[in-house]
Formats: structure tokens, sequence, C-alpha cells
């Protein structure tokens, strides 16, 4: 069986099987990133692999540009409040991170 | 079996396998090490899908970018000089359950679908293609990611300078 859209799209289900595996049991906020980083990755394969064997045209790669650019901020951003709420609570575990105010 | 698929089948066990590594690591730097691997197989994906310029993209801003955020997160949130970079895990039974019954459900979907597939014309340059299409069709979402873009990074040094 020769390399065609189902073997791409396999891919991606892996990818975004271990990035929510991240999600739900790593205790680092970093980690859990790591793990939105990896579901995005695979939303972006799915993209590209249906703008080449669909009959979209190139739109699925545009989008697929706009979701590595909304990532980058995406990052940006989540790494802001990590440092925060480490400056604030000592710590980044986020099953200890459970009060509004202290 | 040809060129192109055995390159497919290097570069899908590249991604996977780093991915599993990033997800079951117990040390988080090395974690982003591995993460770094990953990136790298998706842009070998992307380019097996005749998408160079996302490939591209990919290379510079995920692996030259993020990656580099994510291990600054890494080092500024953790005390380096003790064992503290270790990171724990919680929940792994019902998640190794409930993400293998999720996984197995989307791949028997994924497989069984019948697709509506066109064969691939042969390869050429996306950049110009997609910068044309990007300052036609889709001029207002370019020009609104931009303000997205601006606002998250004003954002983010106003959050990490309280």
């Amino acid at each position: 069986m020769t390399v065609g859209l189902t073997h791409f799209l396999i891919v991606s289900t892996l990818l975004f099987s271990m990035g929510l595996y991240a999600i739900i049991t790593r205790k680092n906020a970093i980690m859990v990133l790591m793990g939105i980083e990896l579901i995005l990755n695979s939303a972006n394969i799915n993209f590209v692999a249906f703008s080449r064997f669909g009959n979209f045209g190139y739109s699925g790669q545009l989008v697929a540009l706009f979701v590595i650019v909304l990532a980058a901020a995406e990052a940006a951003i989540a790494l802001a409040i990590v440092l925060n709420i480490y400056k604030n609570l000592s710590t980044v575990n986020v099953d200890e991170i459970d009060n509004l105010r202290d | 079996m040809n060129t192109y698929d055995l390159i497919f089948y290097l570069f899908a066990a590249v991604t996977i396998l780093s991915a599993l590594m990033v997800v079951t690591h117990k040390n988080i730097v090395h974690s982003a090490f591995y993460l770094l691997f990953t990136f790298f197989g998706v842009a070998g994906l992307y380019v097996l899908l005749a998408a160079d310029f996302i490939a591209i993209v990919q290379l510079i801003v995920y692996v030259g970018g993020i990656l580099i955020l994510l291990l600054f997160g890494v080092m500024l949130t953790n005390k380096i000089t003790n064992v503290e970079i270790r990171t724990g895990t919680i929940n792994l039974v019902p998640a190794v359950i409930g993400v293998g019954l999720f996984a197995g459900a989307l791949l028997a979907s994924v497989v069984n679908s019948p697709w509506k597939i066109k064969n691939p014309e042969h390869t050429v340059p996306t950049t110009k293609l997609l910068g044309t299409l990007l300052l036609q069709e889709y001029l207002l979402i370019f020009e609104l990611l931009g303000i997205v873009l601006l606002i998250a990074l004003i954002g983010a040094a106003s959050i990490a300078r309280k």
C-alpha cells in the first residue's frame, strides 16, 4: 500500500493522542504547554495533508500558517502567565494551584 | 516501496517516537529537547506533502522561537540546582484508558472513512502562490493576525514585567 492521505492522518491522530495524554497527566504547566503544541502540530498536519489530497487549492496551507502564528502568540502569553504564577506561588504544578486569592 | 514511502516512514517514526519520549520522560528539559525532534519530523512531513514554505516556517517559528521560549520557561521556573526539575504525573491510569479509547475510535474512523481523494498534481514551489493568496483572498485575516500578534507580544511583555 503506497503512502497516501490515510498515513498522514494516522500520524496526526497519534500525535494528537499523545498531546492529550501530556495535558491530562503532567503536573508541570510547561509540560501542559508542550502537549498543546503537539496538538496544534497534529492539526497542522491534517490541514496540509487535506490541502495536498483534497480539492481546496492552497487554503489548507494558509490555515496551517495562521495556526503557527497563533501558536507563537499563545506560547508567549502562556509563558508570561506561567512566570507570573511562579513568582506569586513559587510552583508551576497545576494540581497545586487551586486558590483564587491568598 | 519507493523512496517517498521510505522517507515518509522515517519521518513518521521520528515524529511519533520522539513525541512518545516527550510525554513519558520524567526530566522536563529532556522532554523539551525531544520536542525538537518532533518538530523536525513534522517539518519533514510538510516537505513530503509539497508544502515547502510551511516546512521552513515550521522550522523557524517552532524550533527557533517556541521551543526556545519553552526552554526559557523551564529554566526560569525550576530551581536548576535542586533535583526539582523532574516533574510528576497524575491521573495516569484513567488517562491511559481514556486516551487509548479515544485514539482507537479516532484511528478507526480515520481508516474507515471514504475520503474523496484527488491524485496530487506534480509538485510546484508554493511560496509565490501562498503570497498571492495571502494578499488577495485572505487579506483581512492577514491584517488581523498581524494585530493579534502585536497585541499578544505587548501583553506578554507587560504581564511578565509586573
